[in-house]
């Protein structure tokens, strides 16, 4: 899948993470911010390609700037996202959530 | 109505859906209900983040024995499909429909949740329904939409769209509300179903809120909506039974258990006839007194 | 080697220092020696000076022990201006031995170690960038963190011989009387100055504030004072400590001290004449306000509050909920002015509150202390020291030495953001789990194990659920997930001391 337009979803608050989703060239390029990113980063990453992996998605430039997000808000955050790049958020990929 | 057996309904937390630190936090409080809003603390252009970060909440987090409620956007908007989809697919316990008018609004909920219990794959029927009054319109056929669908667990009143409608406000005194309340209240238990009491909002009115506390508890209703963790304590306060009715209420559990085991019909206390008002009064204090830790499992006082 | 606490030491630099590793949290009966400062004999007719230059010129050299105290905290402007001389007299080689160092006196000690002013330091704590400096190596020798109680032992042995303090005062007279209540950056208690005070071979005021001789009430007296700097400023009152007290508003701070409430009251040690310590902290001040709400339902009163005192803790005195505060250190103005009205809230020193090595200190006859964790292990080690990316941001602080109370509970919530707080092993280990005896979380209370009287005597709490330490650290692990291992050089950083001076961790430089 293409991504349509760049997008962002998240918020910069505490336990959350802001995702941006920019169109890309060369498979999924994340760039991590996060205070756990020593302990957590490979899994942060891991979750964000697992996730847009399953919309389809396989070049694309991801800004993430974490604030101690679990997974569960990772992956809903990447959903949304990947969901407004792709100019589909009114119809849900029932088969990611 | 949805349940035969009785549960404890006097909390229900209201839960910011797009907020991640307050959904995953949302389990510790204690609360009877949680009730993830998708609805008015959600901005229209987050409506799609907030359903996907409650329904992979809901996924993941444990919410201990708390009842999962999700307010989702009403039928007048573009979201109330795909709401009533992700929640009933995420399996939560309750949806709660705003602005209900009409018992037609939940019927036409409850077809949406079967066809969505048939797409995903859930038991038919565990999805169950709640609805919010807010408007003059909504209290007037209050009974008709409390006993709307098999799946009604609840209605609750929501005062501050309601008294804008009744082009008032909301007063300390509360004399405003009478009506609906007791209208709500009514449709209820006609129905047999819970009545939640509106939110209070004023953090620093302790007195006030207590007041009004009070007041909802006398008139019978088994809870009330909460804006804030902090509230809980208190209303559950409130709804502890006093030593006296914990007793009287073992008494009456005691008898019961005895006419069992005579093998009689009648049930019967001090030679006075027991009747069932009476039994379910007493369960209903036994499970507060259990509730409020006033007494354990096996109906004991316990020493504080 | 490792200590009997598991932890690995590095033995070059424990024989090269001379240290012991930690055995037990014990201290037993042994008789010590302790040292006693050099006196330059004067009448004291010409201690009032005007500069800084002229006083360090007269009593800085090469290769000193140089210390300051952490009263003014973040308000503080004495070390600076101290330290500008030292630096800009190219003095080298100095250690560095003030009772903590606070987030402002960052730069001006990295820039003194890379100099090479300063070449060793031993301090309570620290964080910020001089933490992560630390961590990254940026000292050759390794810092030595002590407790306040620590601290004062050491002095007192001569561990840590002070050869000039530098003490700021918010008044003084030509003498060197001095207190910390009266004048513009006031602060109250002095209890961790008195120790420099008393020991150290050089003593320098700095105030801003000349008072008609003589000056009293003296915490610090004319007869332990060489020199009194006149100054312009010695600190900014509004940033020494809060202003007004602010209770926390976060629920899950309030269930926590809710829950800590319900632990003291319903422990065999919430009786009429009990002792506490609750510290600073949004949950702690939550405590303060649980716990006088439950000694008034429970017609019970205290005999002292200990430690680092707070509003909420000296209102509790003006109500007679507690009979005296002992207070080293104070956390707010309010607190700082009860000090100065209220004649029973003693000022005590570092040796009073918390030496090991003492005819009895206040910590050994508390009864409760409220602490709090950066991280505690399923053996009930705490971490205050370094984070969970193993960088140096904490303090000792009072934490070792309140912890021998006879209920010490830890309150912390399970977890923090992505970061567990209850693991399987502690980063740094500062307080040794035998002295902890429950954590309080949001979730639930675990009890050491080794406490069979207080597992029964809480067995049944209403609303204080009772997991296992290991159920904790599970809990939190399966929200968290499991964080990848920390990586670090062989490089030793640091050296934990326990208060009695053995060492009970060290912490190496992080890789990254």
């Amino acid at each position: 899948m293409e991504i349509k337009q760049t997008a962002i979803a998240g918020t910069l608050e505490s336990s959350d993470i802001q995702i941006m989703l920019s169109k890309g060239q060369s498979g999924i390029q994340i760039d991590l911010e996060s205070d756990v990113k020593k302990q957590f980063g490979d899994q942060i990453n891991a979750v964000i390609t697992e996730t847009l992996k399953k919309f389809g998605i396989d070049h694309v430039k991801v800004k993430a700037l974490d604030k101690g997000a679990l997974d569960c808000v990772i992956k809903a955050r990447t959903i949304a996202a990947a969901q407004r790049a792709l100019k589909t958020a009114d119809q849900p990929a029932w088969e990611v959530l | 109505m949805a349940e035969t057996k009785e549960r404890l309904r006097r909390t229900m937390m209201f839960v910011p859906g797009n907020n991640p630190a307050m959904v995953k936090d949302a389990g510790i409080y204690g609360a009877d209900s949680i009730m993830f809003d998708l609805e008015d603390a959600v901005s229209m252009a987050e409506k799609d983040a907030a359903r996907d970060l409650v329904y992979e909440a809901l996924q993941t987090q444990d919410y201990g024995d708390a009842e999962l409620v999700v307010r989702i956007n009403g039928d007048d908007t573009p979201y109330y499909h795909n709401d009533i989809k992700a929640m009933v697919k995420a399996g939560i316990d309750v949806i709660r429909l705003p602005k209900t008018e009409t018992a037609d609004m939940i019927k036409t909920l409850e077809k949406d949740v079967l066809a969505a219990e048939k797409e995903f794959g859930r038991k038919e029927g565990a999805t169950h329904l709640m609805a919010a009054i807010e408007s003059a319109k909504g209290v007037l056929n209050a009974p008709a939409i409390a006993a709307a669908s098999d799946r009604m667990i609840g209605i609750a009143l929501s005062a501050e769209d309601y008294t804008t409608d009744m082009k008032t406000h909301r007063y300390p005194d509360g004399a405003e509300l009478q009506f609906a309340r007791n209208m709500v209240l009514h449709a209820a238990r006609a129905a047999g179903i819970a009545a939640f009491d509106t939110v209070f909002t004023n953090m620093d009115d302790t007195e006030g809120f207590y007041r009004e506390t009070n007041y909802i508890h006398q008139l019978g209703f088994d809870g009330k909506s909460l804006v804030n963790p902090r509230q809980i304590a208190m209303v559950n306060k409130v709804y502890e039974p006093t030593e006296k009715e914990v007793e009287n209420a073992k008494n009456v559990i005691n008898a019961i258990k005895e006419a069992r085991m005579k093998g009689s019909g009648v049930i019967s206390m001090n030679g006075q006839m027991v009747d069932r008002p009476v039994v379910l009064r007493a369960q209903r204090v036994m499970m507060l007194a259990k509730a409020s830790h006033l007494v354990d499992e096996e109906g004991n006082y316990i020493e504080k | 080697m490792k200590n009997s606490v598991g932890r690995k030491l590095p033995d070059d630099l424990m024989k090269q220092l001379n240290y012991e590793g930690f055995k037990s949290t014990e201290i037993g009966k042994p008789q010590v020696q302790r040292v006693a400062p050099k006196v330059h004999v004067s009448t004291g007719d010409d201690k009032l000076v005007d500069s800084i230059e002229d006083v360090v010129k007269k009593t800085v050299k090469d290769g000193m022990t140089i210390s300051f105290h952490h009263h003014f905290r973040n308000g503080d402007f004495v070390f600076n201006k101290v330290m500008r001389v030292i630096i800009d007299q190219g003095i080298k080689n100095l250690t560095l031995a003030p009772s903590s160092l606070t987030g402002v006196m960052n730069d001006i000690v990295i820039e003194a170690i890379k100099k090479g002013t300063i070449t060793n330091i031993t301090s309570s704590g620290m964080r910020g960038s001089l933490g992560d400096f630390v961590s990254h190596g940026g000292l050759k020798n390794p810092v030595i963190f002590r407790s306040h109680g620590n601290r004062a032992r050491a002095i007192e042995h001569g561990d840590i011989k002070i050869d000039v303090a530098f003490l700021g005062v918010p008044n003084a007279d030509k003498l060197g009387n001095a207190n910390g209540m009266q004048g513009d950056a006031v602060f109250g208690s002095l209890g961790y100055a008195l120790m420099d005070a008393q020991y150290a071979d050089n003593v320098v005021l700095l105030t801003d504030n000349i008072m008609p001789y003589p000056n009293t009430p003296a915490s610090i007296k004319q007869t332990q004072v060489d020199y009194v700097v006149k100054v312009d400023k010695v600190g900014d009152p509004d940033k020494i400590g809060s202003g007004a007290t602010r209770f926390t508003k976060d629920p899950k701070e309030l269930k926590i001290a809710a829950m800590v409430n319900d632990v003291i009251v319903h422990s065999p040690y919430f009786k009429d004449g009990f002792s506490f310590q609750t510290g600073s902290g949004g949950a702690a001040l939550a405590v303060t306000r649980y716990l006088r709400q439950a000694m008034i339902d429970n017609q019970i009163k205290a005999s002292f509050a200990l430690g680092g005192i707070t509003k909420p803790t000296t209102d509790l005195l003006e109500e007679g909920l507690v009979r005296r505060v002992m207070d080293v250190q104070d956390f707010d103005k309010g607190a700082a002015a009860s000090m100065h009205t209220n004649p029973n809230q003693q000022e005590i020193d570092a040796s009073w509150y918390a030496d090991p090595d003492n005819k009895g200190a206040m910590v050994d006859q508390l009864d409760i202390v409220i602490l709090s964790a950066l991280e505690i292990d399923t053996d009930f080690n705490v971490n205050v020291m370094t984070g969970s990316d193993g960088v140096i941001r904490g303090a000792v602080g009072g934490h070792q030495d309140a912890a021998t109370a006879k209920l010490t509970i830890i309150s912390a919530p399970l977890v923090r953001g992505r970061i567990a707080t209850v693991v399987p092993k502690v980063t740094t280990n500062v307080t040794p789990g035998d002295s902890v005896d429950v954590l309080v979380t949001e979730y639930g209370i675990a009890i050491n194990p080794k406490r069979k009287d207080l597992q029964k005597a809480f067995a049944n709490l209403p609303g204080v659920p009772v997991y296992t330490i290991e159920e904790l650290q599970q809990m939190a692990e399966k929200k968290v997930g499991k964080p990848k291992p920390l990586e670090f050089t062989d490089r030793t950083v640091a050296l934990v001391e326990y208060r009695d001076g053995s060492i009970i961790d060290a912490i190496n430089e992080v890789k990254d």
